[in-house]
Formats: structure tokens, sequence, C-alpha cells
């Protein structure tokens, strides 16, 4: 007898999908035995703008790219073109980019348990997760003048500078925050419904996370040591630093590393406050670049790549961003196969997708 | 699958949505109450005209464009729904004489230029 399979589209417009990808899901009756991936509903053409745009103007298009990592691909593109014109960005300049950085991680996570909350179910832990992130968003605000977007970054440095009362300010609402977010956390750790969700499902070995490319928390997950902050860009290299790894690989593991990579954020502010130094946070940018440069950033999401190509002049060649959920959708597919209907949804959502970043 | 025994507790949120229950909200009572912005938000862009000297390094800086100097006429024109608010007009600006300010912009149904024009005194001088 031959089988008969159904297809069910799922998204791009779905309740639990931030952002629009389509998948054909390949039925037995309620389990899932295969998915086709379809993205590009929201492609902008934004690495092609850097043909067009002055060098030093399109970081403000670059963290235009998404709205939850804009500060990391500023930073990317910024490093980029300063290790291409040989720039080196005062230490002040790189520890305010990582104290910055963190809270953007912090933010990213705190939205990602959110949705999670959300997708289970669970109305109040995702309005409480979100409420916590305000304070993140808050201080972003008044650091830098813009809650989602930045525009702080610049070839060579940063253009803003915090002096030691907003210094003091992050550190008390970290340290606040630290106390505060302890109840959302054992929830998610310790709660039943959550636990049952989440526990042993998704399965990902670290030979398959491996093979398969996945990045960022998702391998971490399944216990692979491995984050790109320890190659030492920005101030990282100053810091006290230790990929955070679990070893179940499923999606309560996932769930976990996220939750203590906060932890290890707040942490990293406080030794980057601790540490910043007096001086200049940037330096003044002369002539055009001209070579080539690749490098690696750990977003809240995974490794992001990036590679720029530069001619002489005030143009670009070329800008290429390898985005983590560029990866992450490989071994998200392999993870569907297997499940139930049901679980599709929640698979999904613990890769963190980013789809108007992958589509640029 | 395997699954790992783990220590499940029942209701550990209940605590935090009882607090919640009788606690002030965590929103701001908008309009009753006006909203705050920092003192660094970078809500629009304003400019005191007659500092201005037409150089145009603004309109060449502004990456969406939304920037419009004419120097024989005097004006200096903004399309606030292209302005993106990234503040780099007010860094290239050689009299320092654009500002980004807090506040957001109104909303409107079309889009309009604001053109703001030099007193004829400092066209002259």
């Amino acid at each position: 007898m031959v089988k008969e399979f159904s297809t069910i589209p799922f998204g791009p417009q779905h309740p639990v999908l931030p952002e629009p990808v389509h998948l054909d899901l390949i039925l037995d009756d309620e389990t899932v035995v295969g998915a086709v991936p379809n993205i590009g509903f929201i492609h902008r053409g934004l690495e092609k703008l850097v043909e067009t745009k002055d060098f030093k103007e399109y970081v403000y298009v670059a963290e235009r790219v998404c709205g939850i990592c804009s500060f990391g691909h500023g930073m990317g593109y910024c490093e980029c073109l300063e290790n291409i014109m040989n720039i080196e960005v005062p230490r002040r300049g790189n520890y305010l980019r990582t104290i910055w950085m963190e809270m953007s991680r912090v933010h990213s996570h705190l939205l990602w348990l959110g949705l999670l909350a959300d997708a289970l179910g669970f109305e109040s832990l995702f309005m409480e997760s979100w409420k916590l992130r305000e304070q993140i968003l808050d201080m972003f605000d008044a650091t830098t003048g813009g809650r989602v977007i930045f525009s702080v970054n610049c070839v060579g440095g940063v253009l803003k500078d915090m002096d030691q009362s907003m210094l003091n300010n992050i550190l008390n609402t970290v340290n606040d925050m630290e106390k505060e977010i302890r109840p959302v956390t054992e929830t998610f750790l310790n709660d039943y419904t959550v636990g049952t969700r989440l526990h042993g499902l998704g399965v990902l070995t670290a030979d398959e996370a491996k093979v398969m490319g996945a990045v960022g928390p998702m391998l971490r997950a399944s216990g692979v040591s491995y984050d790109a902050r320890k190659t030492g860009y920005a101030a990282y290299g100053e810091l006290d630093l230790e990929p955070v790894i679990d070893t179940d690989g499923d999606s309560f593991a996932r769930c976990r590393v996220r939750i203590n990579e906060l932890f290890q954020s707040f942490d990293l502010i406080r030794q980057a406050i601790g540490k910043i130094p007096e001086g200049d946070i940037s330096v003044p940018v002369k002539g055009n670049p001209e070579g080539e440069h690749f490098m690696r950033i750990e977003q809240p999401r995974g490794e992001a790549i990036y590679y720029v190509k530069a001619n002489g002049t005030k143009y670009i060649d070329r800008f290429r961003l390898r985005t983590p959920t560029t990866s992450n959708i490989p071994p998200m597919v392999e993870l569907i196969k297997g499940c139930q209907l049901a679980d599709v949804a929640l698979l999904i959502l613990t890769i963190d997708p980013c789809i108007s970043c992958t589509e640029r | 699958m395997g699954q790992k025994p783990f220590k499940w507790k029942i209701l550990p949120f209940a605590g935090t949505v009882m607090k919640n229950l009788f606690s002030d909200p965590a929103t701001t009572k908008y309009p009753f109450e006006p909203a705050k912005f920092p003192e660094r938000m970078r809500g629009h862009i304003v400019i005191r005209i007659d500092e201005c000297i037409s150089c145009g390094l603004c309109e060449r800086n502004c990456p969406p464009r939304a920037i419009k100097v004419d120097r024989a006429a005097g004006t200096w024109a903004i399309n606030r729904f292209d302005c993106i608010q990234c503040g780099n007009c007010t860094n290239v600006c050689p009299k320092k004489c654009l500002e980004i300010v807090p506040g957001y912009t109104e909303p409107g149904t079309e889009k309009i230029t604001e053109t703001f024009t030099k007193s004829m005194t400092e066209r002259t001088s």
C-alpha cells in the first residue's frame, strides 16, 4: 500500500512567527516527515546599497538590517573598515561597544524568552519577560538616544560617551535586574508546564550541530564550546569569558543556555564598567578604504560573518553579511522532521529566527 | 526521546502574578501622564536657521536624502517623514546650528516638507 502524505503550508503569517518564513510541512498523520523552507518575503537589498552610499554613511544602513541585532551589525561593519584602514579604536570606545553589545544580548534573549512563553500560551510570563526588557531599552534610550536603532557606531569608534553617572545607572539597573529576573528564569527552568513542552523536544547532537553548521546558543546547547567573542574583538579580549554550554541538545537546553547567557552578559557588563579606561572614544578617519576584510561577531542569535571589499574610493565594492539564522535554518529543518505538528511552532522558535536579518 | 528527570515545581510563577496584581501598572498612564523622554533621545532635527551658512554638508551626508539646501534662496528644507533620526547631519554641521532634540514628530496623512528660510539681513551679509 502506498502511504499518502499531506502537505500543510506553515507561515508566512502565523501567530507564533514574529517574522515571515514559509514552510511546507509534509505530514504522515500528525507526524512531520519533511519540511521545505521558503524565505524571501522581506528582501530589501541592503547589501547592494553599499555601492551607492558613502562608506561612513552606510553604518546607518548596516544597523537597520535588523532591529534586535542592530548594534552588532553596525559594529561588525565598522570593525571591518577599521581593520582595512588600520585604524586603532581607542580602548574606551571598545569598552563602550562591549557594554552596548552585551545590553543588546540581554534585550534579545529577554525578547526570545517572552516569545517562547507566548508560544507556550503562558501570557503572564511573556509580559513579565518583556517588562524586564523595557529596563534595558530605557537604558539604551538614555545612553544612545534610541530604543532599537542606536546610531552610535562610527568608523573609528563610537559617537557618544557615557559619563560616570550613566555607567552607575547601568550598573544599578543590571544589579536590580539580576534579582528581578530570578522568578522568570526559575519559572522557565522549573515549571512543570514549561518543562513538559520543552524537555526532549528537538534533540540536536553535537556532531549534527557541527555538520549542519548550527551557530550560537543552538550550537552551544549541543555541547560544542564555541563563542566568537573569544576571538577578542572590541574589548572582549580583556574580559573573562567562558562560553555557556549545555549537553542535552534539546529545546530545554537551548532555553537554559540563553538564560545562563543572560547572567553571563550581566557579569560582562559589570566587568566592562569596572575596567573602562578614561580617554577618547573615537579617532578621526582620513582617506578612503582599500582592501578586504572578513570577521566574525557573536550576535545574540549566534555567529554573524561580515565581509567588506573596498576599492579605494568612498564607495565600497561589496559588503556581505552572513547572519546566524541563515546557518540555523538547515538544522531547524532537521529538527522538525519526526516531531508532532503541534511542536513545529515551538521548534522554529527555539532557533530564535530573525528573518529580517537573513534576507537583508 | 529520553526524558531526563528534573525537579518540577507547581505554580512557581504564582508569587510574581500575585505581586503584579496588587502593584501599580508597569506602563505609563498615557495620555493622563505625559511621556518622558531622556535628554539624549533622538526625536527630531531642529535648525537655528540664522546661523546656517548653506554649505550643504548636511544634504550630502543625509543617508535618506531628506534634507534639501538651497543656497541661492537661503532655504533649508527637511522631509520629516524621510528622516531616520540618525543624527549624521548634526555631526557634520560646521556651524553646529543643527541639533537633534527629544520628542517625536507628529504623524500625518501626507509627506510634508518643512522649509526654513533665512531672514533677509542674514542673506545679504
